[in-house]
């Protein structure tokens, strides 16, 4: 599906490679800040929302009277109110044609499908006037019966009387999303693998649970809109500025051309801000409505019941292989969980996910299916790696049951499935041409830095000592697909958007630089690593680049940041448009150094005269072109270009990420030791960003193996709604990392550079899981359920340890209990 | 309503305020010093951090009117006379902040930790930060800037009172 673009990758150069200390940091370290919430304007309202307690009911009468009474209250507006004019959130990705999409009204009409919904919003002087008027409301609601459990849900039907998070459609199903290898002429059938491997090799069946997350950004959501004027300025704490911009026109009718969309300082989004929110949708409508400035903020309890979740599936699994080990089939039945609605592209996330269960590995077949499932809970969307960790567990995670089950190492079982360096590029059983990689490099590198020997060693000491504090070694050897994306191949999985980004270089008189990107950061460094770009690329010194991003007015065109893709998509349109700069400016310097332009060289900045000493640098041109006395006939007085650069493929950074698990089986507590991860992510622009981006990555996904969850209750409350009980890691659970790279390019940019924001995240919580799995397993544990809290490892010893061994080895599909909600706290 | 009258990044100011109202929306809708933010609700995330008589504080759970007749300071009033406090430089320095919304709550809990310990072990560090809450920089870079600001504290760290 990919062409290698033939682009010579860049040279080592000044500022590329540099530990640049970021620009963005003086603002940040000294508290001159623009997050939204600071955002104050002349006669500007505040918001509060009402929510729905429960889970799934109608509304049977709202009374607003006292609310609307109460001192500085400007307005309470229900959804009936608005119902003709508040329109529908958009989904932007229906994975398939027959994909059944609840509507999803920013304030909820008629009922509401999941505990935190919008009901009724107070409008008033102050933020705390709002916030107590809002207690005034007093709403009736009817309770009916909540869709909450994943399993039950996707069974539930009018005739079994199941519940349905939407009555009317009369199913929980929204869409069921098929791969097939032999179908796609892209590999074997995996049934007849799977048939053979029973008759002879091995045949792995696992059921894994990818647990409810929530993305828990620390910058709560929040929104001002200012419709003063000709204009409908927008500030939202966002990812995405430009989609955003678009889907207020497509959806309200208002003129893209009316809508400006900043997002200033954005406090951290890991996929959370990938949304347009119903919170934006109505504060637009307000605003519209009472031609004055609206600001809405959300609590951090709002944020957690409403601000979209991730993850959430159960993972049948089916691995074949022979009896040495070569796997010969996967096959992949996936449940996806996206609460009461379809969200912005949350249906396509396990369909990202879809094209990388088969990882680093040669696998001749393989078949995924996935089925999407409405339920009466938050909605959810994209959250760091979005699908890619869901199949990364999974794998590693199966890689090292197939160890395990005929007794090898299992970094041994990897490498006798995985693809040899030299097979680059490599076409995957899903599809995907891999451009570049050595996963043979990385492993060496990691293990050594490990001490893989030494520490296997040490665990079969504590084995047989009986120590009764085991240790255990996780392997995650993961690739991942990122750079989203090649808009032909968006366009053929039926996403509703392109995948290209757009920059452009603004040449100033002075000889200043001003970078436009369509990217828009939100803690991730791009003001400093693009300017080392155009530092490098112009010849410029990096403070004379100043990096825009952000607002629509200035950046008009951008497809945003998520998915590891700023730098190689964003990036390569900087080198792009800067690129074009120098071609333009070439002209003019031929014709002010009267030279022949086959004469020029350009080199550090300047246009040098082969074999002479005449020269100009490019500000000088810059000036030059800006007074416009003397250009050539025919030639604009501008140098200023942009650039859209739509990449030919994904982009496949990869690692070895190894993991030291201490477990005591006499408590269950669970301590890291030691975590290694040599990754290749091509060539690096800044290290430092780099390093940071790791380790904040890793982070999350070891949050994720041990102790993060979204838990409901039976009747569909979260539980976990604020930061008492939502367990974000601090920094006395972390331990320190230790990082190297191997370098294999990226051949599809120029700067030969890989995604790296959601790596760390991705590889991390299955090299936890297979650790803890890995210290206990000789006590008849082949797996536990993350988050691996201690009770659920205690648990799991002393049910392996009852249990005779083959016994424990076996699957168990059937270990969680029907009817019981499939994101509650409870073990397995 | 009730008067109180404290002293902010060395600034004297006075106001009346509502006996419910928290001193960090006291600093940021009253007084515009926007760089404490708020991340929680429940006192967990420690973003709005704020020194109170030199002592590191919650300004979420603390009351306007507890603070009257205090010394606050905020991250805004961290550097002096234009010269950035150690530890904001070895934040910078170690790349201790990403997207920077729990940074100046970091900062200044790393300030007061410093001044209680000057020469903290990584886990002494990783334990007085407990109370802050990062999702970007995974704590790793934290731990070195409080590192690089203790071997480099030029000045008597804790900034200004």
């Amino acid at each position: 599906m990919t062409a290698v673009e033939d682009r010579e990758t860049a040279q080592p150069t000044a500022e590329i490679g540099r530990d640049r200390r970021r620009k963005e940091d003086q603002r940040l370290i000294t508290g001159r800040t623009r997050w939204t919430d600071n955002i104050t304007l002349p006669g500007m309202l505040h918001v509060a929302m009402v929510r729905s307690p429960f889970a799934h009911a109608t509304i049977a009468n709202i009374d607003t009277a006292a609310a609307a009474a109460a001192l500085n209250v400007v307005t309470v507006i229900t959804g009936r109110e608005v119902a003709d004019e508040q329109g529908g959130l958009p989904n932007a990705w229906p994975i398939t044609p027959d994909q059944v999409t609840p509507v999803h009204p920013p304030i909820a009409v008629d009922r509401v499908t999941f505990a935190g919904e919008v009901v009724a919003v107070v409008v008033a002087r102050s933020a705390a006037a709002a916030r107590d008027a809002a207690e005034l409301v007093d709403v009736d609601y009817d309770e009916l019966p909540a869709a909450l459990d994943l399993k039950a849900a996707a069974e539930a039907t009018p005739e079994n009387g199941g519940a349905l998070a939407h009555p009317d459609l009369g199913t929980n199903k929204s869409a069921l999303w098929r791969f097939d290898s032999s179908e796609a002429g892209t590999g074997q059938n995996v049934d007849a693998a799977i048939e053979a491997a029973r008759s002879d090799g091995i045949v792995i069946e696992r059921e894994y649970r990818q647990q409810r997350l929530i993305p828990a950004f620390m910058e709560p959501r929040s929104t001002v809109v200012d419709p003063t004027g000709e204009q409908i300025t927008m500030w939202s704490a966002t990812q995405i500025p430009h989609i955003l911009r678009f889907l207020l026109a497509a959806v309200t009718g208002v003129s893209e051309a009316k809508i400006r969309v900043i997002a200033p300082d954005v406090g951290g989004g890991f996929g959370g801000k990938l949304q347009t929110t119903p919170e934006e949708f109505i504060v637009f409508l307000l605003a519209r409505r009472l031609g004055k400035p609206v600001k809405y903020t959300e609590t951090r309890s709002e944020s957690l019941m409403s601000a979209h979740h991730g993850r959430d599936q159960w993972q049948r699994l089916t691995l074949a292989a022979t009896k040495d080990g070569t796997v010969t089939g996967l096959k992949v039945d996936l449940l996806a969980d996206l609460g009461a609605y379809v969200s912005l592209v949350g249906g396509g996330v396990p369909v990202l996910g879809a094209f990388m269960f088969n990882a680093i590995y040669k696998f001749p077949a393989y078949r995924f299916t996935c089925q999407t499932v409405l339920t009466n809970k938050t909605w959810t969307d994209a959250y760091r790696g979005a699908g890619r960790p869901e199949a990364t567990y999974a794998i590693e995670r199966l890689m090292d049951e197939l160890a395990a089950e005929l007794g090898v190492d299992p970094m041994t079982i990897r490498q006798k499935n995985w693809i040899t360096h030299e097979e680059f590029p490599f076409t995957t059983v899903a599809g995907l041409t891999y451009d570049s990689g050595n996963y043979e490099a990385a492993t060496a590198r990691a293990k050594e830095m490990f001490g893989y020997d030494e520490l296997r060693a040490e665990q079969r000491k504590r084995r047989e000592s009986a120590d009764p504090v085991q240790l255990g070694i996780g392997i995650s050897t993961f690739t991942e697909m990122c750079g989203l994306a090649p808009s032909r191949v968006l366009g053929s999985l039926d996403y509703g958007a392109g995948g290209w980004e757009h920059a452009s270089v603004r040449m100033l008189p002075t000889g200043k630089v001003e970078l436009i990107t369509g990217a828009s950061a939100h803690g991730q460094g791009h003001e400093t690593a693009f300017s080392q770009i155009v530092a490098d690329r112009l010849g410029v010194p990096f403070e004379d680049v100043e990096v825009l991003h952000g607002d629509t007015q200035v950046a008009a065109k951008g497809m945003d940041t998520y998915g590891s893709r700023s730098l190689v998509v964003g990036g390569e349109a900087v080198v792009r448009a800067a690129d074009k700069v120098i071609e333009k400016a070439k002209v003019i310097a031929a014709h002010l150094l009267e030279a022949s332009s086959d004469d020029l060289e350009f080199k550090r900045g300047r246009f040098e005269v082969r074999g002479t000493d005449a020269g100009l640098g490019i500000g000088e041109i810059a000036l030059a072109t800006f007074a416009a006395h003397n250009l050539p006939d025919g030639v604009e007085a501008s140098l200023d270009s942009d650039a859209t650069f739509d990449p030919v493929n994904f982009n496949y950074p990869h690692g070895t990420h190894l993991c030291a698990m201490e477990v005591d089986t006499e408590t269950g507590q669970v301590t890291m030791r030691k975590y290694v991860a040599c990754d290749d992510i091509g060539n690096i622009i800044n290290p430092l960003i780099v390093s940071g981006q790791m380790h904040g990555g890793l982070v999350q996904g070891i949050a994720q193996a041990l102790w993060e969850e979204a838990v409901y209750d039976d009747a569909g409350t979260l539980v976990t709604g604020s930061f008492v009980d939502y367990l974000l890691p601090t920094a006395a659970d972390t331990i320190s990392f230790e990082l190297d790279h191997t370098f294999s390019p990226a051949t599809t940019n120029t700067l030969g550079t890989k995604g790296v924001g959601e790596a760390g995240t991705i590889a991390s919580t299955p090299a936890v899981v297979n650790a803890v799995v890995d210290a206990v397993r000789h006590l008849g544990v082949n797996d536990i359920q993350m988050p691996c809290t201690p009770e659920r490892v205690w648990k799991a010893i002393r049910t392996g340890m009852a249990a005779p061994t083959q016994e424990a080895a076996m699957p168990h599909f059937d270990a969680a209990e029907p009817g019981r909600s499939s994101t509650e706290g409870a073990d397995q | 309503m009730t008067r109180i009258s404290l002293t902010v990044d060395g600034m004297s100011v006075s106001d009346d305020v509502e006996p419910r109202m928290l001193l960090v929306q006291y600093l940021r809708e009253v007084l515009g010093k926007t760089g404490t933010v708020i991340g929680c609700d429940t006192s967990n995330c420690g973003a709005c951090t704020v020194h109170l008589n030199g002592t590191s504080v919650k300004s979420c759970n603390v009351l306007a009117v507890q603070a009257d007749g205090a010394e606050v300071t905020t991250i805004e009033g961290l550097a002096t006379n234009g010269q950035l406090h150690p530890m904001q430089t070895a934040f910078r320095e170690c790349h201790g902040l990403q997207c920077g919304f729990c940074t100046p709550g970091m900062i200044m809990q790393a300030t007061d930790l410093l001044k209680e310990n000057p020469h903290p072990s990584e886990q002494e560090i990783r334990l007085g930060l407990e109370g802050n809450l990062c999702r970007c920089t995974g704590y790793h870079n934290i731990v070195r800037a409080v590192q690089y600001a203790a071997e480099h504290a030029e000045t008597p760290t804790g900034g200004p009172r």
